[in-house]
C-alpha cells in the first residue's frame, strides 16, 4: 500500500529533514520544512536561529546547506528554498 | 587550461557572474530565472555560464565554491548566494548596494548581458 502514491504522506519527507536541522540548530526559535510540491524533493525550508546573528545571508545559507548535506548529496532533495532570520 | 581554471578565470575577471541551467535566452529552471530577474531588475551587467552541457561543469563549480546549488551568483569574485539570496537582496536594496560597492557608481551604464560558453577538458 505504501508503493501507492495517492497515500503519500508529506510528513515522510519533511520529517527526517526537519530532524536534521533541529539537530544543528537546536537553539531555533522558528523551524519550518515544507514540501512544496508534495513530491518529496522541492522544499522550502524556513530557520530563525541565534546563530545567523551578524552572519552574511551567503554564510546563513552555508549552515543550512551543511546540516542537509546528506539528503543534498544522495539526491533525496532535489531543490531547496531557504529562508533565514536572525532573532534579535 | 583546465575546466577548474576556466571556471575560476571568470569568477575573477567577471564583474557580475551568474551560473545557472541555459542561457539567458534560453533559461532552463525557474531558479535560475528568479536569479537573473532579480539580477537584471537592479541593473548588473551580468556574464552567464550555463551548466548544463556536461555534468562535470557543476561538479566542478560546486567543488570550487562549496555551494551544492544551482544558480551561483559571484560579484567581484565573490560568492553572493543562489537564487533565493539574490531575490531577497534585491528586494531589500541590497544587491544594488553591494554592486555599487564593488563596481563603483556607474555600474549598470555600460549593462550588457554576455554568454561565455565552458569548454569540456
Amino acid at each position: 500500500m505504501s508503493d501507492d502514491p495517492r497515500s503519500y504522506d508529506p510528513a515522510m519527507a519533511t520529517e527526517p529533514l526537519q530532524a536534521l536541522l533541529q539537530q544543528a540548530f537546536p537553539d531555533a526559535t522558528e523551524l519550518a520544512v515544507v514540501d512544496r510540491t508534495g513530491g518529496g524533493d522541492h522544499f522550502q525550508v524556513t530557520v530563525a536561529s541565534p546563530r545567523f546573528e551578524g552572519l552574511p545571508l551567503v554564510d546563513q545559507h552555508r549552515l543550512v546547506y551543511d546540516a542537509l548535506a546528506a539528503p543534498l548529496s544522495d539526491g533525496t532533495i532535489h531543490e531547496l528554498r531557504i529562508k533565514t532570520k536572525g532573532t534579535a | 587550461m583546465s575546466l577548474r581554471d576556466q571556471i575560476s578565470e571568470i569568477i575573477q575577471n567577471e564583474p557580475v557572474a551568474l551560473f545557472m541551467k541555459g542561457t539567458p535566452t534560453f533559461v532552463a529552471c525557474g531558479n535560475s530565472q528568479r536569479a537573473l530577474t532579480a539580477l537584471r531588475t537592479a541593473g548588473a551587467p551580468v556574464t552567464a555560464v550555463d551548466i548544463l552541457p556536461d555534468p562535470k561543469f557543476r561538479q566542478e563549480l560546486s567543488a570550487l565554491s562549496g555551494w551544492p546549488t544551482i544558480p551561483q551568483v559571484f560579484v567581484k569574485g565573490e560568492l553572493v548566494g543562489g537564487a533565493d539570496i539574490v531575490e531577497e537582496l534585491a528586494a531589500s536594496g541590497d544587491l544594488e548596494r553591494k554592486l555599487t560597492d564593488a563596481l563603483g557608481e556607474g555600474y549598470g551604464d555600460a549593462r550588457e548581458e554576455r554568454v561565455i560558453a565552458l569548454a569540456a577538458a
